[in-house]
């Protein structure tokens, strides 16, 4: 078969980000990639897999010079797709990587790559499971440094290899099983089958605590919610613009001003956070018709709001002399209180039942202190770590969940083959999360660790 | 090209073990001309190893094989002598049927049904060559340069394939011992092209009873009431006997690691893979070196037979190291030995050179079933013999093998599926053999309900005879009125409280059926509250009762089975070039086109062919389709 008939292979695309840069990378993933770069950096020796070398392009077509570039190339399947990648490092002029990119796609089996087909191959390759692949997506879509770093965690595998461990002891779990049933005339006492139940004891500890974490992983990647809540007029929508650092919400002197819930999209110490100004609470207008019915289902959200939400900044009003009950009603652990306008009468703050912030968003006064509150508050409910990845996708949590539900059942059994069965829709479980699961693995062990046979 | 009329045969059926034999009558079955072309007629049916049938898993088969009218459950309950129900303790899906053999009435069995087996003629000889017409099988040409003209051919040559005895240093070419191996036909698969490696298993020394000290072993009891194997069989009359029970010491472990360099094994003298849950001695000594002790039971090999069978000890140490090793060992000081222990080393082909029907993907016409396909075992042999001369007959009944109707079980049908699906997608880097844990769908492939998975499925092929159809029909009308009965009969807790029932007291309904799914609940205890449930049979009762042990774990067993045929119906094209489908690593690929699965389904089970593969599989076969 010869290249001209089949389906063009080898895929090539602008890697770095588009628009004028010191340096762009265009990237070639394919079985021609080795076979272009040959064409364009004609009678030039190629550079050895892995190591960069610095190249003259030429347009074969043209005869012109393209740029002088450094070259590196991979050979399949030691690449991030696991297929031969050669990647070309040029000055990031839009003319060059015009013409180089007009200049691959004349070449044999080369065409431009679609959206996210790299990862797409790397995934159909083998190269990366179902969580490094996504994992990889996230990666791509990370805003701020923290998703960043539960991203590159989860890629690096640690989230496979946290599910893959637990399969295997899993596996191990169900070979003590499988052992007594299939081989009932050796030496092995069916006491074995008790030697399971620490082991599921474990497991099942362990996913209800990694289940337990209050959707960290999932909340991290979608946005920390925060949300601003107080009577009308404490200045609400004041603060959500100044910490956002732009005019997101209407502020004016009208009590009411806000009817609807506002969110700002922001960095905070690195996390990811959506910040959500609402209604003013004047629950005397709830149920209220007309003009004021919009207000009513404003503050209906606005409770609701709060209740969702990761982190209450609950605002209070310096210049008032009584504190609004209603706002402190939502107080709980996750909650910062703050005493907003304190440039027109520093109230007596001891008032609260925890020390709240004084602020004044006029001033600035303390702003500082209230971002530093917050960002420690979420650090310690989000911090990632390497020893206990987050959840970070619902897919995920539904099949621990359903793991978790089959260790049960497995606790409560008596007999060997239904215990059996139990882990065993426990291991599909988990498998479903990395897609891995293979009835010789069960084998090996029991081999590994019983001596059986005549 | 229809040469019917000048062959002699439709189908001919190479080698008269376990395979074979279950291969020939299978064809017979199927109203083919069959004929059984092997070395000599006194040794069909001779067990190689083990005198025994069944055992977990392989009771399973001896079940599935008997549900489709196969030969091998009536013989064993004509020839055991020591049934046993293994894990009787435990739950009815893993519980396997085993019987200790006696050799001859097995082998005389054997023999005698397939003497007098409607349109089967028995040949003796050796197959030496292949007759191949036009990229077809069309007959065998044997040892003694005769010309016997077929369609279809199943070989079943076990161990013979160029069979080499590994004893010590001594090495004897050999099928079994005693007997001279097929090295002819072993070229001519080699000159095919056919994917030959080596494997090898061993088998202990054959001990005389008379010599042992049966005195200070413990006995093993045969059941008080054995269960025969066939759904044909009502009881076993064969006497029942004990088997006794030694142990190895350190002693004995001692000699063997002194001893370890004489052995082929570890010599290097062998090169083919051995299987690991059935090691040698040698094996186990040094790879469990902290057990102080193994197992041997003492098999006696006939009730007029002195020969004992020490399983547990299989090896291919010198002579002079196995006589100081029986010597250690207690109850066997002064045992006199009637065969040396020996390891075998012979030829297999690849089974993922396979189709589902057993037929060859190289040579159409042509099947292969037993051992020859890497797997060890009697049953395991007979399973594939079974399906390989179902199919060899049904290519014979049309005019080529493209529009030949097949026969074919899946994983979710039977052990049987189980067992040509492992093959046929993973090959036989070890000796095969079949575990209940190898299936997915253990709790529904019950040895107890074969026939409810099988028969019906023999009937509408047509390998089923009429005597069996009509036990099995009035069994299948029994089961359903009581089923039905139990499903209809209902009560109020109050009631059954009253009757000294432990439920819920909340109001609701309750079936016999849903009553019989507690564990404490006993068909017994329903009788009292509904009377008409002492007319129902025994052996109905006890199925009603399983299925409503296990109907929860069915439910969900069910919904598996279902995305599992999903996979299973998509079908890849037989001439797929993997080449074309994008995103396949080399590995992959090759893998892939090593074995050539047939379904989605077998695909996802090639060890190394990820989850991201198939999807690129299924992406690539949905877009050829659009
Ligand atoms: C030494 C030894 C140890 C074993 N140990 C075990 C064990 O521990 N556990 C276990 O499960 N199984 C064991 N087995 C395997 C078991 O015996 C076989 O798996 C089973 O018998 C295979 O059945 P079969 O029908 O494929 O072949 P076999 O039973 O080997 O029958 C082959 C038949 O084909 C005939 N034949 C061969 N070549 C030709 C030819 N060219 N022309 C005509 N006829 C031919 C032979 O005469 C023979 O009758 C052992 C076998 C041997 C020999
Ligand atoms: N003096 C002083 N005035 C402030 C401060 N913060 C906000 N204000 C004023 O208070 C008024 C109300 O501010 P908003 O931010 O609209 O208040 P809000 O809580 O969003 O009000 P609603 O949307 O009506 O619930 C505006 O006139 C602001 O200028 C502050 O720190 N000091
Ligand atoms: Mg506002």
């Amino acid at each position: 078969m010869t290249l001209d008939t089949i389906a063009p292979d080898t895929i090539f695309a602008l890697s770095s980000a588009p628009g004028k840069a010191g340096v762009s990378i265009i990237r070639v993933s394919g079985s021609c990639a080795w076979q272009s770069l040959e064409v364009i950096t004609k009678g030039q020796a190629l550079p050895e897999p892995r190591k960069t070398k610095v190249a003259t392009l030429t347009n074969p077509n043209e005869g012109d010079i393209i740029d002088h570039a450094m070259i590196i190339g991979f050979k399949a399947p030691h690449s991030f797709t696991g297929e031969d990648i050669v990647e070309y490092h040029c000055h990031g002029s839009p003319a060059i990587l015009d013409e180089l990119l007009a200049v691959l796609g004349t070449m044999k089996g080369h065409r431009m790559a679609g959206h996210g087909e790299f990862t797409r191959r790397a995934f159909d390759n083998g190269c990366l499971d179902l969580t490094e692949a996504e994992a990889i997506a996230d990666l791509i879509d990370a805003e701020t440094k923290i998703q960043k770093e539960q991203a590159l965690l989860q890629m690096g595998g640690a989230l496979s290899s946290l599910y893959n461990g637990w399969a295997e002891d899993l596996t191990r779990a169900l070979a003590y099983v499988e052992t007594v049933i299939d081989f009932p005339d050796e030496d092995v006492p069916d006491t074995e089958t008790a030697k399971a139940k620490p082991a599921i004891e474990k497991l099942q500890q362990d996913i209800s605590f990694h289940l337990n974490d209050d959707r960290r992983g999932e909340r991290l990647r979608n946005g920390i919610q925060l949300a601003v809540i107080g009577v009308p007029n404490v200045g609400k929508s004041s603060l959500v613009n100044l910490l956002a650092q732009r005019d997101v919400a209407i502020v004016s002197d009208m009590a009411g001003t806000t009817r609807d819930v506002i969110e700002a999209h922001l960095n905070l110490g690195g996390y990811p956070v959506i910040l959500a100004d609402t209604a003013g609470l004047r629950p005397e207008q709830i149920g209220s018709e007309g003009q004021e019915g919009i207000e009513s289902e404003g503050i209906r959200r606005a409770i609701k709001k709060a209740k969702e939400a990761d982190i209450r900044i609950l605002v209070f009003d310096a210049s008032k002399q009584e504190i609004d009950t209603n706002t402190l009603d939502l107080m709980d652990e996750n909650s910062v209180l703050v005493v907003n306008k304190s440039d027109l009468s520093p109230k007596a703050i001891d008032m609260f039942p925890v020390k709240p912030i004084l602020i004044s968003t006029k001033t600035g006064e303390n702003i500082d202190q209230l971002l530093s509150v917050l960002t420690d508050k979420i650090a310690k409910e989000f911090t990632v770590s390497r020893e206990t990845p987050s959840l970070t996708r619902e897919r995920h949590r539904q099949n621990l969940e359903e793991c978790g539900r089959f260790l049960d059942s497995a606790l409560g059994q008596t007999q060997p083959e239904l215990i059996a069965q139990d882990l065993r829709f426990a291991v599909n479980s988990l498998g479903r999360i990395t897609g891995r699961v293979d009835v010789e693995d069960l084998l090996d062990v029991i081999f590994k660790d019983f001596c059986i046979g005549k | 090209m229809n040469t019917t009329s000048q062959n002699q045969y439709d189908v001919i059926v190479v080698g008269g073990g376990h395979a074979g034999c279950e291969a020939a009558a299978a064809s017979a079955r199927m109203g083919a001309k069959t004929a059984l072309l092997t070395h000599k007629l006194d040794t069909i049916g001779v067990m190689s190893c083990n005198p025994a049938i069944g055992g977990l898993g392989k009771g399973h088969l001896v079940r599935e094989i008997d549900a489709l009218d196969g030969i091998m459950a009536r013989i064993i309950d004509q020839a055991g002598i020591q049934f046993r129900m293994l894990n009787a303790s435990k739950g009815p899906a893993v519980r396997g049927p085993r019987a200790q053999a006696d050799r001859k009435l097995y082998r005389d069995g054997m023999q005698a049904l397939l003497k007098e087996y409607p349109n089967l003629t028995l040949v003796e000889g050796g197959a030496e060559d292949l007759i191949i017409e036009g990229n077809k099988t069309a007959g065998i040409v044997t040892e003694a340069g005769e010309r016997l003209k077929c369609r279809s051919i199943v070989l079943t040559t076990g161990t013979f394939l160029r069979g080499l005895i590994h004893r010590g240093e001594e090495k004897i070419p050999a099928g079994r011992i005693g007997e001279a191996p097929a090295v002819g036909l072993a070229k001519t698969l080699e000159d095919l092209g056919f994917p030959l490696a080596r494997l090898k298993t061993g088998t202990p020394a054959r001990l005389d009873g008379r010599t042992i000290d049966w005195d200070v072993l413990d006995a093993q009891k045969p059941d008080k009431k054995p269960v025969p194997f066939s759904y044909l069989t009502d009881e076993i009359t064969v006497p029942q006997i004990d088997c006794h029970i030694t142990y190895t010491n350190e002693k004995t472990h001692q000699i063997i690691r002194d001893n370890l360099h004489r052995a082929p094994m570890y010599s290097g003298q062998i090169e083919g893979e051995g299987p690991r849950y059935c090691p040698s001695i040698e094996d186990k000594v040094v790879r469990f070196a902290d057990k102080d002790r193994h197992q041997i039971f003492l098999e006696p090999e006939g009730l007029d037979d002195h020969t004992v069978y020490p399983n547990g000890i299989s090896n291919a140490l010198p002579i002079d190291v196995q006589v100081e090793m029986l010597k250690s060992v207690k109850g066997l000081e002064n045992a006199k030995v009637i065969e040396w222990a020996y390891a075998i080393e012979y030829d297999y082909c690849d089974p993922r050179d396979l189709k589902n029907t057993l037929e060859s993907k190289r040579l159409s016409g042509l099947f292969l079933a037993g051992q020859i396909n890497g797997t060890t075992g009697y049953e395991e042999a007979a399973a594939q013999g079974l399906m390989a001369g179902l199919n060899a007959a049904l290519q014979t009944k049309s005019e080529s093998s493209e529009t030949a109707e097949i026969f074919t079980l899946d994983r979710a049908d039977a052990y049987i599926g189980v067992l040509i699906d492992d093959l046929i997608s993973r090959g036989a880097p070890e000796p095969y053999r079949m575990f209940t844990s190898r299936a997915e769908y253990r709790l529904l492939l019950r040895s107890d309900n074969a026939d409810q998975r099988l028969t019906d499925k023999g009937i509408a092929l047509g390998c089923v005879s009429v005597s069996r159809e009509t036990v099995w029909n009035q069994k299948k009308l029994a089961l359903a009125e009581a089923r039905d009965m139990v499903e209809k009969l209902n009560a109020i807790p109050d009631k059954l409280v009253k009757a000294g029932l432990n439920v819920n007291q909340d109001g609701r309904r309750r079936s016999a059926f849903e009553l019989l799914r507690y564990p404490h609940i006993k068909w017994v205890d329903l009788e009292p509250i509904w009377p008409e449930l002492s007319d129902v049979d025994i052996a109905i009762r006890e199925q009603i009762e399983i299925d409503a042990l296990y109907a929860g774990y069915l439910g969900r067993q069910k919904s598996e089975i279902e995305s599992f045929r999903k996979d299973e119906a998509l079908k890849l094209p037989e001439r797929l070039d993997y080449a074309d489908i994008g995103g396949l690593s080399n590995e992959v690929r090759q893998k892939l086109e090593l074995v050539r699965p047939e379904t989605l389904g077998a695909a996802s089970r090639i060890p190394g062919v990820t989850p991201a593969a198939v999807i690129a599989l299924l992406r690539h076969v949905k877009k050829r389709a659009a």
